[in-house]
């Protein structure tokens, strides 16, 4: 890969680039490629592979043949490096990329995931294995009736062709940039909703707690939720003091009570 | 549905056949068929949702519209101005129908009534538990437009609406084609839910103080009802385990004001129904579910097996839908000749038991220094139980008690290992209230007797008498032909009962209001035997003419002399006679001979011929002679000592006679071998328990109470073993080939019983004893168990619990101001071995009779009270003893 283009991906345009030189600078190394000879034989109606094709180049050519190669050596010593310190620099991909999957969360802190299974029924792999939960009035993860109690994702199935992020009604799972899938085992390559679910961005509150008053689920899809409010907050005080989330969400929800009066 | 012959007899007369052209095709149909099913006849689909062939026309949805020309007089064709619903209107001769298939006024019409029905429907398919096997779906697919033009706002309300514990009700979702309330109505006798409201009122409720047409229970906030008068909406009051989509408690539906006590289930609602969850079936989108099913799972990720329902002996056809090694649901099988469409609840959501915590997966021997049941080996498991089994025939032998749930290939085997293995007949099936004249009558009536009255049968016979049976409570499906065929005008129904309950109501039954333990007086004087009272004279009359059909349930066993009195009425009116017991392998034991009196095939054991007829069949010398005891006899027998082993099959100890008693012998019983799928009262007192297949693991036959066998297929793949290859590996341990290794096996050995033709078993003729008086302040006990109670079959569905009758003391008015007890009040049932408090409901009934559910939460009538049905207790009320 590094002896045909400067870039660090290889597009296809490079290397099309390269190919000009080729009939000079690599003639040599074509004897011993076969599969570009067939062509060439074809035409002068002699068998394939054969050896003596070279007898009809010029006696310079001839004599230059064993260094030719060291050209592409040669030329690509000027070039940039394109190998990549993997482990100690990471490189960016592209935005799209299809890495790991996330299940998202609602502004407020609830989850996006209702457990309807059709990232599992979409998937081809069957990597994914989901079993939904009901909602109820003291532990709600989700606006609306059923949330993802267990979510897991094999990836050792998983082709990341991303059709489960298609099918997902709810906007609750997509897939991240992040490629570092490695396991020792194969039970860590199943990955929990521990692994999955989004971390609360500051300002969220840990579910469960109610939906914001007076809000249907619709609402919540159409994006009229825009963080958590101080009943939900005084909710899940009363009821997990300890509750790590309580500052940064208290502190949002009176931002925003405030706001909401100016 | 709208044929108006009168056919009083069962003989089919020939029916008028007409002929139409149903687009461009000539079609010959009877009479009175409706167009939309003469087209079905030649395979013409016409779109439907509110059509149903087992419900009468309704027209309710108008998804069905047909462009139809009728000859006039003259014969000239003349259409009709405008589409019609094909599902209301009959064919006539001549009638030229064109569906959407020729008619573009009729497609164009089916397709504008799909964009209305979808104006308001959720578009949540995806989510929707019917999505993938909706009506609404395919035929938006089918003859839908493929975009929507409606770009306002859809109609929405709370949901989900809790109308029973287990019945939950989107709004949206419906489209009110009615046929849930038509199913209750006319089938259930149930109208649990109505139409309610009138218009398609306006979004987010109440735009123009009209509420929008909707399906619901009785319902203030709907109907803008308050007890007091204030007009204005109500909040719905909201409870429970699940949340809506507003993030409040479902809305549990409401009710103003109390009903009556009997009429509440167990949740505090007003009782819904034993057949509601065919309402879920039958409707055309997702706009029923049920609390145990709702968002589990969808229809394309389930694989459905069609089985028999195993919780009564009616053999009803049911779907097993499951994923994963997991049932999810059950639905109702469609058998013309059994349940037709219908199943009850408890059939359709009471199988959480066969993946209970408490099902054995390995055999447990009692170790020997700890005295514990632990794991073993089967090899072990089997040898120890042969050894204890060899042992026992060394001594004074060993009985068998295998319970009323079995296979018939199962029962087989029971019967076989019981005569040749322990060589003996001590065999009872009976693990409930039984005496030996119930033995005799079995055998001399129902063995051996084939398939002789028939649920057809029960809606064409022009009067049933129902004798010691509550067909509601103990066997759904034949509640429902009878109330089919009194609906249709053939069927009287008469029960001989203490009282008139809700299903005889329903049957609109003619009451013979009988105290417990006087049914040998009322039968015998209907039979003619004694002198016939002048009230009864009419009856008399009535059951003498043809076609007449008797029903006794397993009750009448309790009642010494009923059976007999029973023999001598059918005799007598020449009326046809059938025996509906409860459980599903009840029929089946009586036809393999687990009776003590009793070999395959209604062959008595004291006859020599049969018994070498059977030993023949069974490649064995001889088989046993000697009488063999019944299960209270196997009991007292375990308790004296004079029976060294028990092998016990399913049998639940709340069912029978005496619970304390049966524990006592288990206790004694020097050795027990436990054949059960669960854990059990009688695992305690085991020394080998043998894992048995629940009916999901395994196939079979169910003889039902008709005798039709019902057989089923294995759901899910297992190592699990039945009854008939334990029993056989036990054979094996012993040294006896039991020959039931296989279901062909034993098929091939049954069909060597048909057709005795030797002497049978007499006809029980025993006395009535004399109804013992009552002391002062004593009442008769009048006792059966309800369809949902604390039944070990229903465990682990809280939602079903939650649709039961709540447990009620019924009593006269009369016996009730004597108490000085209300409606409500509390009162004390004292038996010999304790008493039950329940709240009293007074109800129309003797008045030295109080009925009690014989084995529901707080009510345990034969463990807690000690007494069976007919016995003498006592009342007081509860509020008066605290007063004093």
């Amino acid at each position: 890969m590094a002896e045909q283009g400067k870039g660090k991906k290889p597009a296809p345009g490079k290397r099309s680039g390269n190919q000009p030189k080729r009939p000079t600078a690599s003639r040599a190394p074509e004897r011993a490629r076969p599969g570009a000879t067939p062509a060439k034989a074809g035409r002068a109606k002699t068998p394939a592979f054969d050896v003596d094709s070279d007898l009809d180049k010029s006696g310079l050519a001839e004599f230059f043949a064993p260094v030719a190669g060291f050209g592409v050596t040669m030329s690509t010593l000027f070039r940039p490096v394109v190998t990549e310190q993997y482990p100690f620099e990471k490189a960016p991909t592209a935005p799209r990329y299809h890495g790991r999957h996330q299940l998202n969360r609602h502004p407020d802190g609830l989850e996006k995931c209702i457990g309807c299974e059709l990232c599992a029924w979409a998937c081809p792999a069957d990597a994914i294995y989901v079993e939904a939960g009901n909602n109820t009035p003291e532990a709600q993860y989700s606006p609306g009736e059923r949330y993802g109690k267990v979510y897991q994702i094999n990836y050792l199935r998983c082709i990341f062709c991303g059709l489960c992020i298609e099918a997902c009604p709810t906007r609750a799972l997509t897939m991240t940039n992040d490629y570092e899938l490695a396991g020792t085992t194969r039970e860590k390559m199943i990955f929990e909703k521990d692994t999955l679910l989004a971390p609360l961005r500051s300002g969220m509150l840990a579910a469960p707690h109610p939906m914001v008053a007076g809000l249907s689920d619709g609402d919540y899809y159409r994006g009229d939720v825009s963080g958590p409010t101080t009943e939900q907050v005084a909710w899940v005080k009363e009821r997990r003091p300890e509750d790590e989330s309580l500052s940064a969400a208290g502190a949002a929800a009176t931002r925003a009570a405030k706001g909401g009066k100016e | 549905m709208t044929a108006t012959t009168n056919s009083s007899s069962s003989a089919v007369a020939p029916v008028e056949e007409i002929t139409l052209t149903i687009d461009g095709l000539d079609v010959s149909v009877p009479k009175g068929t409706l167009v939309i099913r003469a087209a079905e006849t030649v395979g013409i689909q016409i779109p439907r949702f509110c059509d149903h062939p087992l419900l009468k026309p309704a027209g309710a949805c108008r998804q069905c519209l047909v462009d139809i020309a009728t000859p006039d007089r003259e014969g000239n064709l003349r259409p009709m101005p405008k589409p019609q619903a094909s599902c209301t209107i009959e064919a006539t001769p001549g009638m030229v129908v064109n569906t959407q298939h020729t008619s573009a006024v009729a497609e164009k019409a089916q397709r504008g009534q799909i964009e209305f029905l979808l104006v308001n429907h959720p578009l949540d398919c995806p989510v929707c538990d019917k999505g993938g096997e909706c009506p609404l779906q395919n035929q938006a697919m089918s003859n839908g437009s493929a975009t929507s033009r409606f770009v306002d706002i859809k109609r929405t309300f709370p949901k989900p609406i809790k109308i029973s514990t287990q019945i939950l009700l989107d709004r949206d979702r419906c489209i009110l084609c009615q046929r849930c309330t038509r199913f209750s109505a006319e089938i259930a006798g149930d109208p649990f839910i109505d139409l309610q409201g009138r218009g398609g009122g306006a979004p987010g409720g109440h735009g123009h103080g009209l509420p929008a047409q909707q399906i619901g229970r009785f319902d203030e906030a709907i109907l803008e009802y308050t007890p007091s008068g204030d007009q204005g909406p109500v909040e719905s009051e909201r409870t429970g385990d699940v949340v809506g989509p507003y993030g409040q408690a479902g809305v549990l539906s409401s009710v103003a004001g109390s009903i009556g006590g009997a009429l509440e289930d167990t949740s505090g609602r007003p009782f819904a129904s034993y057949f509601s969850g065919n309402t879920i079936q039958i409707c055309p989108v997702g706009a029923l579910t049920s609390a145990a099913y709702r968002f589990r799972s969808r229809p394309f990720d389930l694989v459905s097996t069609a089985s028999i329902a195993e919780h009564d002996a009616c053999g009803s056809a049911i779907r097993i839908d499951h994923r994963r090694g997991v049932v999810l649901r059950r639905l109702a099988g469609d058998d013309p000749a059994v349940n037709e469409e219908w199943i009850t609840d408890k059939d359709r959501f009471a199988f959480a038991w066969q993946t209970s915590s408490d099902v054995l997966t390995a055999p447990l021997v009692r170790d020997e220094e700890t005295g514990e049941l632990v794991p073993t080996s089967w090899s072990e498991a089997i040898g120890l139980a042969a050894d204890g089994l060899r042992r026992a025939g060394d001594g004074a032998g060993a009985a068998a008690l295998p319970g009323g749930r079995l296979t018939l290939e199962d029962a087989y085997a029971w019967s076989k290992f019981t005569r040749t293995v322990l060589g003996t007949n001590d065999i009872d099936f009976r693990a409930r209230v039984h005496s030996a004249e119930e033995a005799d009558f079995l055998a001399n009536r129902v063995a051996g007797s084939g398939l002789d009255v028939t649920f057809g049968d029960l809606e064409r016979a022009p009067r049933v008498l129902l004798v010691g049976l509550e067909p509601e409570e103990e066997a759904g499906t034949v509640f429902l032909r009878l109330r089919k065929g009194m609906l249709a005008g053939r069927v009287q129904v008469t029960t001989i009962a203490p009282l008139a309950t809700r299903g005889s109501t329903k049957l609109r039954a003619e009451l013979v209001r009988t105290a417990p333990g006087e049914e040998p007086s009322v039968l015998d004087a209907l039979a003619g035997v004694t002198g016939t009272p002048e009230h009864l004279a009419d009856l008399r009359a009535a059951l003498a003419e043809p076609g007449t059909v008797v029903l006794a349930g397993e009750r009448l066993a309790g009642v010494p002399g009923a059976l007999s009195a029973l023999d001598r009425l059918v005799s007598a009116a020449g009326a046809r006679f059938a025996w509906v017991p409860r459980r599903a392998g009840d029929r089946g034991a009586v036809e393999v001979g687990l009776l003590p009196g009793l070999l395959p095939g209604g062959r008595p054991t004291a006859e020599a011929e049969a018994r070498v007829d059977v030993a023949s069949v069974w490649g064995v010398s001889e088989l046993p002679a000697a009488p063999g005891r019944d299960l209270t006899g196997i009991l007292d027998a375990a308790t004296a000592g004079e029976i060294d082993a028990l092998v016990v099959g399913g049998i639940d100890l709340e069912d029978l006679p005496s619970p304390a008693q049966a524990e006592v012998a288990l206790a004694a019983a020097g050795f027990v071998v436990q054949l059960e799928v669960r854990r059990s009262a009688v695992t305690q007192h085991a020394d080998i328990v043998l894992p048995i297949a629940p009916t999901t693991h395994k196939s079979g036959t169910f003889l039902n109470w008709e005798g039709r066998p019902r057989p089923f297929g294995q759901v899910f793949t297992t190592s699990a073993l039945t009854d008939a290859r334990v029993l056989g590996m036990l054979a094996d341990a012993v040294g006896v080939d039991l020959g039931t290794r296989t279901l062909e096996d034993i098929h091939r050995e049954l069909a060597e019983f048909d057709g005795w033709e030797g002497p049978r078993t007499a006809a029980p003729a025993v006395e009535a004893t004399p109804v013992p008086a009552l002391d002062a302040g004593q009442v008769r006990l009048a006792t059966w168990r309800l369809m949902l109670d604390s039944g070990r079959g229903q465990d682990g569905e809280p939602h079903l619990a939650g649709t039961a009758y709540r447990p009620v003391a019924l009593l006269s008015p009369a016996t009730a101001a004597t108490l000085g007890l209300a409606e409500g009040d509390r009162v004390r049932v004292t038996g010999p071995d304790g008493d039950i408090v329940l709240p009293v409901l007074p109800t129309p009934m003797g008045d030295d009779v109080v009925w009690l559910p014989q084995h529901s939460p707080g009510s345990s009538v034969h463990r807690t009270l000690g007494a069976t049905a007919g016995a003498a207790v006592r009342l007081t009320a509860v509020d008066a003893e605290v007063a004093r």
